[in-house]
C-alpha cells in the first residue's frame, strides 16, 4: 500500500469515529451527523460526544473525549463550535484519532479572524500528525465501510466513482444522481474551505485509491493552479478525471497591451489545460455525472468509429447528427458485416449506419444484431436506440380492460421479457467484446410510472441507461477523446 | 504597461530559441538601408523600428513591397523624419517580404493561476476579431503542440488550401514548444506576440513580433 493511500486511510476507511457537538435538538448538524451514520450502516464503532452525557438517538455519549477507549476511533467528525476546536483536536489526539473532518464554519469563509483561526488549526492538526478535511465542509462518504459522515443525507450506492467538490451541494447533486440511476461511489467529499487537504490533494489520492476507477470533481477556485495541473495529468495517465468548473465567465477583460493578453480569458487557458492534462470537463451538473458514470462502467473504446442501432428512423436519424457534431465517426457500414445483417433482417432495414430495424426484428434479432456490430472489427463503439418500447406497450395491455383475455397476458409478459433481455445483450456484448455499448431511451424515466423492464435491466447490468440519444453521444465522445488522450502518450 | 524589446530584439530571441523569422537586418542610414535590401532581395520591407515603438501601424512606420533601391531610399528618409525624440536610438529595419495567405498568431502570457501559457490563433492581426484561439500552460510537449493544431477551429486552414500546400505542422509545433521555453526560462519575459506568423509555402515564419519584459 503506498504511504499515500495509507495516509488517507483514517479518513475514508475509519474503525470508529467520534462525532463532537452532538446534540439531542434533531435540527442541530451534531444530531443530523450521528442520525445519518446510524442510519447507512456504518460498519464500524460511533463515539458520539455530548457535553451532558444524554442518550441520543438510543444511543449513550460521552461527555468527554478523554473518556473514548483509546485506539478504537481513528475519525473525528467535529461539529462543535470553532472556538473548542484546537482543544477537541488535542482530545482526540490522545485517543488515537489520526484524521479530522471539521464541518464547523466560521473560519476563512467568514473573515480575517476567522481566516487566523484557520491557520491555527492547520497548524495543530499538522503538529498532531491529523489528517484535516474541512472545516466548513458538508462532510464525506466511503461506501466500501457504509460511512455517512454527513450533515445532509444524501448517500449513494456503492461504485467506483470518487468525488472531491469545493461546494456541498454539488456533492449532493452526484449522490442524487448516484442514487436515481444506481451507478455509485467509493468515496465522496466536501472539501470545505479547503484548508489542509485542496482539490489537488484528494485528485493525487483518487489516482492512487484501488477502489476508485474514476475521478469526479467540482472546481470554483485553486490556490496553486500548476500543482493542481501536475496531479491531474498524473491521475488521467491512470485513470479518467471528469472536472466541472464553476465561475468561468470572465470578470472582464484583462488589462493587456499584448494581443495574446487581451486574448487569454480565464475559461479560453482553463479549457486549454484541460485538453493539455487530459480532463474530461463537463459543462453542467449532470453531464459531469453522466461521463463519470460512463467512465466507471463502459470499457475504453479504441477509436471513434461508431455503429447506431435503432427500432425506428427518428431516434437514429438524430443521432446520427449528434454523433457528426460531436466528432464521432459515424462510419459506413463495412460490407461483410452488411452481408450478416442482411441475413437477420428483412430486405427493408435501411441497410447503412444508422442500421434501422425498421421493424423487422423477430425473437432473436436483436442479440444476434448487437453481438455481430459490436463484435466487429470496423467497429469501435454501438449506441442502441428504441429499447423499452416492447415493454411500454406490454404495460399499456397491462391496464387494459381486455387484460388477461384475449392472449394479452401471455403476449404482454413476452414483450417485457424480450425488452430485458435486449438490455441485457447490449451489457453481454460490451463485456464481451471489451467495447462500449450505450442504452438510450427516454423510457428510463418510467420508474416511478411503471418500471420499464428494458431500464430496469440495463440499471442491474451495473451501467447507465441514458435518457436521450444525444447524451450518450456526449458521454462516448468524452470516452474517446479520454482514450486517444491516454493513445498518444503512453499507447493507451 | 511594461516596458518592451524592439522588433528586432524580440525575433532575436525568438531566433535564439529556433523560431524561423523573416529575413531582416538593422539600418542606420538610408544607403545602409539600400544596401541590406539588396542583400535580402527585393521587393523589401522598411519599419522604423526601437524598444519604444509598439504600435508601429497606428504610427505609419511601416512601408511595404518596396520593389527596388530607390523606393527603399525614399521610404528611409520618410520614416526616419518621423522619428520622434521619445523614440530614442530607433532605428531603420530592412526585411524580406513573407507571402502567404494563411496568418496565424503565437503569444505568450502569464497567467496568475498557471503561469506562463502558450497561445496559437488563427488570423494573424484579425486574431482579436476572430477569437479563433487556444492555450496551453508551459511547457509543452510536442504532442501537447500538435493537439493545439487540431483545437483550432478553423484547423483545416492548416491543410492544403487553395492551391497552398499543407502547412508543416511539424514546424509550427516546435514554434509553439520553443515559446513555451521561453516562458519558463525567461522569467523577465511578461509577454510575447508573435503576430503574424505568416505561412510562406509549408514553413510558418515570424514576421512581427513584440516581447514586454519586466521591469528591472
Amino acid at each position: 500500500m503506498s504511504s499515500l493511500v495509507e495516509r488517507f486511510r483514517p479518513l475514508f476507511y475509519p474503525r470508529g469515529v467520534v462525532i463532537t457537538g452532538v446534540s439531542s435538538h434533531p435540527g442541530k448538524f451534531g444530531f443530523a451527523a450521528l442520525h445519518n451514520l446510524l442510519c447507512h450502516g456504518y460498519e464500524g464503532e460511533i463515539f458520539p460526544v455530548n457535553r451532558d452525557g444524554a442518550t441520543v438517538l438510543d444511543q449513550r455519549t460521552w461527555r468527554d473525549i478523554a473518556e473514548i477507549p483509546p485506539g478504537r476511533a481513528d475519525l473525528a467528525f467535529i461539529c462543535t463550535p470553532a472556538v473548542a476546536n484546537i482543544e477537541t483536536l488535542r482530545a482526540c489526539a490522545r485517543i488515537g484519532v489520526r484524521a479530522a473532518f471539521v464541518v464547523s464554519g466560521g473560519y476563512s469563509e467568514a473573515g480575517e479572524e476567522g481566516a487566523a483561526a484557520e491557520q491555527e488549526l492547520v497548524r495543530v492538526a499538522h503538529e498532531l500528525g491529523i489528517l484535516l478535511a474541512g472545516p466548513n465542509g458538508q462532510g464525506l462518504v466511503s461506501t466500501a465501510v457504509k460511512m455517512c459522515a454527513e450533515i445532509v443525507p444524501p448517500y449513494p450506492p456503492p461504485g467506483r466513482i470518487s468525488t472531491v467538490s469545493q461546494s456541498g451541494n454539488i456533492l449532493s447533486s452526484y449522490m442524487n444522481y448516484g442514487q436515481l440511476t444506481g451507478v455509485g461511489f467509493s468515496k465522496g467529499i466536501s472539501a470545505g474551505n479547503g484548508a489542509a487537504l485542496g482539490l489537488a490533494d484528494y485528485v493525487e489520492y483518487f489516482a492512487e485509491d484501488p477502489d476508485t476507477d474514476v475521478a469526479l470533481a467540482y472546481l470554483e477556485g485553486l490556490r496553486d493552479g500548476r500543482r493542481f495541473v501536475e496531479r491531474a495529468i498524473a491521475c488521467t495517465g491512470r485513470k479518467p478525471l471528469v472536472l466541472l468548473k464553476g465561475g468561468v465567465t470572465d470578470r472582464g477583460q484583462r488589462a493587456a497591451s499584448s494581443h495574446t493578453g487581451s486574448l487569454a480569458s480565464n475559461d479560453r487557458i482553463f479549457a486549454g489545460i484541460c485538453r493539455q492534462a487530459g480532463i474530461s470537463r463537463a459543462e453542467t451538473v449532470e453531464e459531469a455525472y453522466e461521463v463519470a458514470a460512463t467512465f466507471a462502467t463502459q470499457p475504453l473504446p479504441r477509436g471513434r468509429r461508431v455503429v447506431i442501432l435503432t427500432a425506428a428512423g427518428g431516434w437514429g436519424v438524430l443521432c446520427a447528427d449528434a454523433c457528426v457534431r460531436a466528432g464521432l465517426d459515424l462510419i459506413a457500414l463495412p460490407e461483410d458485416l452488411r452481408t450478416h445483417i442482411d441475413a437477420v433482417l428483412p430486405a427493408r432495414w435501411s441497410r447503412n449506419n444508422p442500421v434501422d430495424m425498421a421493424g423487422g426484428e423477430t425473437r432473436d434479432t436483436i442479440p444476434e444484431l448487437l453481438d455481430c456490430i459490436v463484435g466487429h472489427e470496423g467497429v469501435d463503439a454501438v449506441i442502441y436506440l428504441g429499447l423499452g418500447i416492447q415493454a411500454a406497450q406490454a404495460n399499456v395491455m397491462k391496464s387494459s380492460p381486455f387484460f388477461p383475455g384475449h392472449g394479452l397476458d401471455r403476449i404482454a409478459e413476452f414483450h417485457e421479457r424480450q425488452d430485458r433481455r435486449y438490455a441485457e445483450a447490449a451489457a453481454a456484448a460490451s463485456s464481451r467484446h471489451g467495447k462500449p455499448v450505450l442504452c438510450a431511451t427516454e423510457l428510463v424515466y418510467t420508474d416511478r410510472a411503471y418500471g420499464n423492464s428494458a431500464p430496469l435491466a440495463v440499471a442491474e447490468s451495473g451501467r447507465l441507461c441514458y435518457p436521450s440519444a444525444h447524451r450518450a453521444v456526449n458521454a462516448l465522445a468524452h470516452l474517446c477523446t479520454y482514450a486517444a488522450y491516454r493513445q498518444a502518450r503512453n499507447g493507451g | 504597461m511594461p516596458p518592451t524589446l524592439s522588433e528586432y530584439d524580440s525575433k532575436q530571441l525568438l531566433r535564439e530559441y529556433g523560431v524561423a523569422t523573416v529575413r531582416e537586418d538593422l539600418a542606420a542610414d538610408p544607403e545602409a538601408a539600400v544596401a541590406r535590401a539588396t542583400q535580402i532581395g527585393f521587393p523589401a520591407v522598411l519599419k522604423l523600428c526601437g524598444a519604444t515603438i509598439a504600435h508601429k501601424t497606428e504610427r505609419d512606420l511601416v512601408r511595404l513591397g518596396l520593389a527596388d533601391a530607390a523606393a527603399v531610399r525614399t521610404a528611409a528618409v520618410d520614416l526616419l523624419a518621423r522619428k520622434r525624440p521619445e523614440d530614442g536610438d530607433a532605428q531603420l529595419l530592412v526585411q524580406a517580404m513573407v507571402r502567404g495567405r494563411r496568418e496565424l498568431i503565437v503569444g505568450l502570457v502569464r497567467d496568475t493561476q498557471f503561469g506562463p501559457c502558450v497561445m496559437l490563433g488563427m488570423g494573424g492581426i484579425l486574431a482579436e476579431a476572430m477569437r479563433d484561439v487556444v492555450f496551453r500552460m508551459a511547457p509543452l510537449t510536442l504532442q501537447d503542440a500538435r493537439e493545439m493544431l487540431g483545437d483550432i477551429k478553423a484547423a483545416h486552414l492548416l491543410d492544403e488550401f487553395r492551391g497552398e500546400p499543407a502547412v508543416d505542422r511539424e514546424a509550427l509545433a516546435r514554434i509553439l514548444v520553443a515559446v513555451g521555453r521561453i516562458g519558463i526560462e525567461r522569467e523577465a519575459v511578461v509577454s510575447l506576440d508573435i503576430n503574424p506568423l505568416i505561412v510562406s509555402g509549408t514553413t510558418p515564419i515570424a514576421v512581427d513580433a513584440l516581447v514586454e519584459i519586466a521591469e528591472s
